[in-house]
């Protein structure tokens, strides 16, 4: 991160962090699930334009091909499956007590995670300034994340594979129809 | 830019949380997690800047875990929309006493 920014990075870094933010107000405000998703693929695509600006270029390609590219297609494959959007369906909004308890949990937690954010981080573990950009200008955007990926985390690289298994497996089981099913 | 990027992140988390507590479709209520899960990457990426790459490590693994828990969670709501032809958690009260 060098000393000064430029205003053009400064300005970039705010324009995408305010269309995140709207994008993700207009999601869980509107009623169509399909408006709501594409409002998330948004959210989703400044988010990546985030992690590039903050030395992270490879995260940034993951996000827009794994999280925009794949999981989202899944959930709008589903709404789509499932022939979402119908009139009774809409009206989805809890009440209004529901929604003043919301307000408060979302105030609430908004404070507490501001106030943790001021905190003082020690000094000692942070890397000089520009620390992560000059590595990547050095090794290439890869190269940081694959060798602890590998390193040291290899054995929670390990059971993440199981862990997708199960998830394949419980996909496949949950969604398989049932011979006795009429439907 | 640490602390506009936790700024950013806290706002977007707590969008996901009053998401969560404010939506009755289980399909959104699922968007909505996913939500809160990428305002937690949009912080370790922020970390990761100052405190060190490996940080972004834990990014690819918080994504592995949402690709799952989307996969296992929308096989659940198609089961459970083919047993009552609706999303609508207010419909699904199998459990309510």
């Amino acid at each position: 991160m060098p000393e000064h920014l430029p205003l053009f990075y400064v300005f970039n870094f705010y324009l995408f962090g305010l269309v995140a933010i709207v994008s993700a107000l207009l999601f869980v405000t509107r009623k169509s699930p399909v408006t709501a998703a594409l409002w998330l693929v948004n959210t989703m695509f400044s988010l990546a334009a985030l992690y590039v600006m903050l030395d992270a270029q490879f995260i940034g390609a993951m996000q827009v091909l794994v999280y925009a590219g794949a999981i989202m297609v899944v959930f709008l494959f589903v709404i789509m499956l499932l022939n979402l959007g119908h009139p009774s369906e809409l009206a989805d909004a809890r009440g209004r007590g529901w929604q003043m308890a919301a307000a408060l949990v979302g105030l609430a937690l908004l404070a507490e995670i501001f106030a943790l954010s001021r905190a003082q981080s020690p000094e000692s573990l942070e890397l000089p300034a520009g620390y992560a950009a000059r590595e990547i200008m050095a090794t290439g955007a890869i190269t940081p994340v694959a060798g602890p990926l590998f390193n040291e985390y290899l054995l929670a690289f390990e059971v993440t594979s199981i862990l997708l298994l199960a998830a394949v497996v419980g996909a496949v089981v949950l969604g398989k129809r049932r011979s006795g099913d009429a439907r | 830019m640490l602390a506009e990027s936790l700024f950013f992140s806290a706002v977007l988390f707590c969008i996901g949380v009053v998401g969560v507590l404010t939506r009755r479709n289980a399909i959104i209520l699922f968007m909505c997690v996913e939500l809160m899960l990428n305002a937690v990457n949009l912080t370790f990426v922020a970390f990761a800047q100052v405190y060190g790459v490996a940080g972004q490590v834990f990014v690819f693994f918080v994504m592995t875990v949402a690709a799952a828990e989307a996969a296992v969670g929308l096989a659940i709501i198609i089961a459970l929309f083919r047993h009552r032809q609706t999303v609508n958690l207010q419909n699904i009260n199998l459990l309510k006493g």
